[in-house]
């Protein structure tokens, strides 16, 4: 039961951003320059930060439907979504992601715990200024949504089918173009 | 040191924005809609919110440019002292205590947020979209402090720059950079 009367017929982040559209419009342009826009870090890579950081929120409706986005970058696979939620130091992805996420990890508990080493790491195996620049604002802006939609007790479902096919559809389309969904929906205040 | 080649004489969050510019238009935009657009909470109110979220986190630069934007506002340093002190017996309504209280779960965990903690605050008089945009300050300034921290940002101690910086946000808010050129602080 959410805190405040949310806009019925939408879960998570939609219904908060139904509610207050006047927010909802930057909160989408940025989440779509960090996720969909131009990069050297790739749409399926940036989604799994972006999942890592939710699940180390424990905010369920930001990893999965995020855990679903990246999945279907990443052609489909599940498993090594769940790997990287799971101990990502294990995953099979390439080893400046691993030093990218080792970043973002620190910055969802406090961004001073980010040392010059840390980012050395990432350096030396590739990483450029701007990845490890997006690498600390996909995980500070994560720590933003996921308190926005834990802090409103928003609706957040467990069907699983239901993120994957939104997840299909974000990863087509992109966040700006999903909103039209939902914010055309009657403002309640 | 900043840990990435961030543009030089730029202080604390500007660095981040002036280094991206893409990122910097919503973000800007954010801040102003939460912090500056016409809202039932003052725009003092919501800086107090902000300052006081920043300063649970430790963020010197953002707790000390929201608080002297703060202080602009309502005319008086010391109130934004006491709420970083102890918002409970700081000069400021009880229902800006509720919400202050609300942020303060946010900063943490939004989970930590109760029905009786909303509750307490509609008796004071909140409004659900007060509400909302309390939660939304907190969490926004769970990202902006993490930012301006986790680049490793140049954050001087400098008042008058804080003051000064402070002085353009309460008067022109957030679309704008208030730090438009290299500064001289320390």
């Amino acid at each position: 039961m959410p805190h405040i009367a949310l806009p019925p017929g939408h879960a998570g982040i939609r219904s908060a951003m139904a509610f207050r559209p006047e927010t909802a419009r930057p909160l989408n342009d940025l989440v779509e320059v960090l996720l969909t826009g131009p990069n050297s870090l790739t749409r399926g890579e940036r989604e799994l930060i972006a999942t890592y950081v939710s699940s180390l929120n424990c905010t369920h409706f930001c990893h999965s439907i995020h855990g679903a986005i990246a999945a279907a970058h990443l052609g489909g696979d599940e498993a090594l979504v769940r790997q990287v939620k799971t101990d990502f130091t294990q995953a099979n992805i390439s080893p400046k992601l691993k030093a990218l996420l080792a970043i973002a990890g620190k910055v969802q508990k406090d961004g001073k715990l980010v040392t010059p080493a840390d980012v050395e790491a990432a350096r030396k195996l590739g990483a450029t200024d701007i990845e490890i620049h997006d690498t600390v604002l996909i995980a500070a802006a994560f720590c933003m949504y996921n308190r926005y939609v834990d802090g409103l007790g928003t609706e957040q479902p467990d069907d699983e089918a239901l993120y994957r096919e939104r997840g299909r559809r974000v990863a087509r389309d992109g966040y700006v173009a999903v909103s039209a969904e939902y914010l055309a929906a009657p403002a309640t205040h | 040191m900043p840990h990435i080649d961030l543009p030089e004489g730029f202080p604390g969050i500007s660095a981040g924005l002036t280094y991206r510019p893409e990122t910097a238009k919503p973000m800007r935009e954010l801040a102003h809609v939460l912090l500056h657009d016409a809202n039932s909470l003052t725009p003092g109110e919501r800086e107090l919110i902000a300052t006081y979220v920043s300063s649970e986190n430790n963020c010197h630069f953002c707790q000390s440019s929201h608080g002297a934007a703060a202080a602009c506002h309502l005319g008086d340093a010391s109130v934004v002292d006491k709420v970083k002190a102890d918002f409970l017996t700081a000069p400021v309504s009880d229902k800006l205590k509720a919400l202050l209280a609300i942020a303060g779960k946010v900063q943490k965990d939004g989970k930590l947020v109760t029905s009786s903690d909303v509750e307490a605050a509609r008796k004071l008089g909140a409004t659900d979209l007060e509400i909302h945009d309390t939660v939304l300050i907190a969490a926004a300034f769970c990202m902006f402090n993490r930012y301006v921290d986790g680049l490793g940002t140049w954050q001087p101690q400098d008042p008058d720059m804080y003051a000064q910086m402070g002085k353009h946000l309460a008067a022109e808010g957030y679309t704008a950079p208030s730090i438009r050129a290299p500064v001289q602080a320390t």
